[in-house]
C-alpha cells in the first residue's frame, strides 16, 4: 500500500482517412462529452470552440481527378517539446508523464493564448464568450468534465474525464490497472464507420500500436519533431503527401 | 512624549489585528442552515449499530453516492419510530410528501476538482475519520458556512483563519492532497486531479 506504483502508458490515436465520411458524428460527441456549449452568435471559423473539427480538404484537380478527404483534427498530443507546454507562462499545460496526456488547467489559465500561436495543429481554442446553454438543458451536462469559463484556453485532452471513471471501477474492484475497453473516447465511441482506433501506443499488443507502425500511416507536420500521438492512415498518396502542412483551410 | 506613540501604535495594532481575526472572517462567510438536523451517532452508536456503507454507498461502477437519497431514510422512517423534533420534520417535510433534503456538503469541492472515494477507501484503506474528523459519529450538525466570494464550504480551507489546521483533518485544499500523496509516494499530475 506504502509505494503506489503508477503505469506509464502513452495514449494515442490512429484516424483512418480513407474510412472517414465526414459526417461530422464525433464533432457532436465530443462538443457533448465535454460540455462545449452551443456557439454564441457572433462565433465565426476562429472564434468558435471545437475540440475536434473535420476540415474537408481537395486534391485540387478537376473532373474526373478531383478527389475530397475530410481530415478530423484535434489536439495532436505532442510527445515532444509540446509547444504549448513549452510557451505557457503560467505552468497551466502538462504532459502526464503516466498517460502522455497534454493536459490543460483551465483555472490556471490567464488567457495569454500564446499557445494558441504555438500549436502547429490549429488545435487549441480560446473562450471568447462565457458557455451558455440553452434554459433547461443545464441538467444534461456531463458531470465528469467541468465547463470553462469566459477566457481561458481549451482543448481535447482525449476524454479525461472517462479516464478518470475508468480508473475509479478499477479501484472500486481494487485493480491497479484499468481495462482497456473501459476508456474509449467519445469520438472514437461514436464513428459510424469505426475510423479512429484508440489505445496505449506503449502496448505492443494494442491494436493501434500495430497500426501506428503500419504502411501508409502518417503523421502531421513531422519536420517540427514535435511527435504527435495522432497518426492517420491513407493508402492514397496525394493525401499521405499533404502531411507537410497543416491541412487547414 | 515618545510613550504616545507607542501607545498609539500599539493600539494601531491590536485593531489590525482583530480586523484580522475576527472582523475578516466574519464579513468573509455567511452562515446558512441545513435542511433538519442530523445524528449519526444514533445511526452509528452501539445501539443501532449501522456501518458507514449501509448509508454512504459506491455504485456498481465504482462512484461514491455520497449522502443517502430519501429513499433510504423511508426505509426506517416511513412512520416516526422515536419523538425527536428532528426526526419529525424528517417525516413530515420530507419522507411524507418525498422530497430531497436539500443536505449542504461541508466537504464539496469545487467543480474542476476531481476525487474518487474508490481509491482512497476500497483501494488505499484510508479510513473515513483521517480526511473528515469525527463528523461520522457526531451528534449534531457543525455549522455550515460559505465563503462570500468563492462560494466554497469554509471546511475546504479549514475553520482556522489563519489556514493553519487546530486538527490535523481540518481543512482540504489542493496543497493537502498532494501532500498525502508525496507522502505516499504518489506522483501527481494535474489531470488526475482536475477535470
Ligand atoms: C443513516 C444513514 C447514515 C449512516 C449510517 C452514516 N451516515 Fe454519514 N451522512 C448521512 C447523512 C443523511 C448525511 C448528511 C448530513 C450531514 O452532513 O451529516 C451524512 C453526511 C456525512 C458526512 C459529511 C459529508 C459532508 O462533507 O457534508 C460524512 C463525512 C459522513 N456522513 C461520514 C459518515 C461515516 C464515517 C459514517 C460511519 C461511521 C456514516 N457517515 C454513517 C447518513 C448516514
Ligand atoms: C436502518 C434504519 C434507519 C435508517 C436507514 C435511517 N434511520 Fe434515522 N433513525 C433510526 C433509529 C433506530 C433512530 C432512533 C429513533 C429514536 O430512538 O429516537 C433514528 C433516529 C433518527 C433521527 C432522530 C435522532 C435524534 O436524536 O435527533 C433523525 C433525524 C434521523 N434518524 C434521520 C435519518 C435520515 C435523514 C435518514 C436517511 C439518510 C435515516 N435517519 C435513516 C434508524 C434509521
Ligand atoms: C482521502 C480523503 C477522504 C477519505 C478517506 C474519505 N473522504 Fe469523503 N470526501 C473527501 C472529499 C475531498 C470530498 C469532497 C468530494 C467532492 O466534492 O468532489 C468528500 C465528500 C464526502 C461526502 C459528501 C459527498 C457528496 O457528494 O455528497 C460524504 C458523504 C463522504 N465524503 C463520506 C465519506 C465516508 C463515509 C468515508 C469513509 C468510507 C470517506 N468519505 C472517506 C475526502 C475523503
Ligand atoms: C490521507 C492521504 C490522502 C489525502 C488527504 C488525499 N489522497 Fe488522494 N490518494 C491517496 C493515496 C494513498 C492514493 C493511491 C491509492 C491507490 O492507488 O491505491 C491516492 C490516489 C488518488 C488519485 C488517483 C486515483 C486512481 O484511480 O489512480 C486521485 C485522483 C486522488 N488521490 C485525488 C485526491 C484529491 C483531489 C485529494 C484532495 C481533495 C486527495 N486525493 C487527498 C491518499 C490521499
Ligand atoms: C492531488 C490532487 C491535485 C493535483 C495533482 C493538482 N490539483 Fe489543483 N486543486 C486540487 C483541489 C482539490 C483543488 C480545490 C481546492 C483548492 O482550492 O485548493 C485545486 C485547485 C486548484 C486551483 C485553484 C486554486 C484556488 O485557490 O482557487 C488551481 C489554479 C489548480 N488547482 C491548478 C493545478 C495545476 C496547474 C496542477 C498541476 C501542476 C494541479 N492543480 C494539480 C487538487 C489537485
Amino acid at each position: 500500500m506504502e509505494q503506489t506504483a503508477q503505469s506509464k502508458s502513452r495514449y494515442g490515436m490512429v484516424i483512418d482517412l480513407d474510412r472517414c465520411t465526414g459526417c461530422g458524428v464525433c464533432m457532436v460527441a465530443c462538443a457533448v462529452e465535454n460540455n462545449v456549449a452551443p456557439a454564441e452568435q457572433k462565433a465565426t471559423e476562429r472564434t468558435g470552440v471545437t475540440w475536434l473539427r473535420v476540415y474537408p480538404v481537395s486534391n485540387g484537380e478537376g473532373f474526373p481527378a478531383n478527389d475530397t478527404v475530410f481530415i478530423p483534427m484535434t489536439c495532436q498530443q505532442c510527445g515532444n517539446h509540446t509547444p504549448c507546454v513549452s510557451v505557457c507562462p503560467q505552468n497551466a499545460v502538462e504532459v502526464d508523464p503516466s498517460t502522455g496526456i497534454v493536459g490543460q488547467i483551465p483555472q490556471r489559465c490567464l488567457g495569454c493564448r500564446y499557445c494558441m500561436t504555438a500549436c502547429p495543429y490549429h488545435a487549441r481554442y480560446f473562450d471568447w464568450w462565457d458557455p451558455q446553454w440553452p434554459e433547461g438543458t443545464e441538467v444534461l451536462l456531463n458531470p465528469d468534465v467541468a465547463p470553462r469559463m469566459r477566457g481561458v484556453a481549451e482543448k481535447c485532452n482525449f476524454c479525461h474525464g472517462r479516464l478518470h471513471a475508468a480508473r475509479t471501477k478499477a479501484a472500486a474492484a481494487g485493480r491497479k490497472e484499468i481495462a482497456a475497453g473501459d476508456y474509449v473516447p467519445a469520438c472514437v465511441e461514436s464513428c459510424p464507420s469505426r475510423a479512429i482506433v484508440f489505445g496505449d501506443l506503449a502496448d505492443e499488443t494494442n491494436e493501434v500500436s500495430r497500426l501506428s507502425h503500419s504502411i501508409n500511416t502518417f503523421q502531421f507536420l513531422p519536420k517540427l519533431g514535435t511527435a504527435p500521438k495522432i497518426f492517420y492512415h491513407s493508402a492514397k498518396e496525394w493525401v499521405r503527401k499533404m502531411a507537410d502542412r497543416a491541412p487547414l483551410a | 512624549m515618545r510613550c504616545k506613540g507607542l501607545i498609539l501604535m500599539l493600539s494601531g495594532v491590536l485593531a489590525s489585528l482583530a480586523i484580522g481575526w475576527f472582523a475578516f472572517p466574519a464579513a468573509l462567510y455567511r452562515t446558512e442552515a441545513q435542511p433538519m438536523q442530523f445524528n449519526h451517532a444514533v445511526h452509528t452508536g452501539e445501539q443501532n449499530g449501522m456501518t458507514c456503507d449501509m448509508c454512504h454507498e459506491f455504485t456498481e461502477n465504482g462512484s461514491f453516492k455520497g449522502i443517502p437519497t430519501i429513499a433510504k431514510c423511508t426505509e426506517c422512517h416511513s412512520a416516526a419510530i422515536g419523538s425527536t423534533e428532528s426526526e419529525k420534520v424528517l417525516v413530515e417535510q420530507f419522507v411524507t410528501p418525498h422530497k430531497e433534503i436539500p443536505w449542504k456538503v461541508y466537504s464539496r469541492q469545487p467543480d474542476n476538482a476531481y476525487f474518487p472515494h474508490a481509491a482512497h477507501v476500497k483501494r488505499a484503506e484510508i479510513k473515513c475519520e483521517e480526511c473528515h474528523g469525527p463528523h461520522g459519529s457526531s451528534s449534531t450538525l457543525p455549522v455550515y458556512q460559505v465563503n462570500r466570494i468563492s462560494g466554497y464550504s469554509r471546511d475546504i480551507w479549514g475553520r482556522n483563519i489563519s489556514g493553519l489546521p487546530s486538527h490535523p483533518w481540518e481543512g482540504m485544499k489542493m496543497d493537502r492532497c498532494v501532500r498525502c500523496h508525496a507522502e505516499r509516494h504518489r506522483d501527481d499530475s494535474c489531470l488526475d486531479c482536475h477535470k
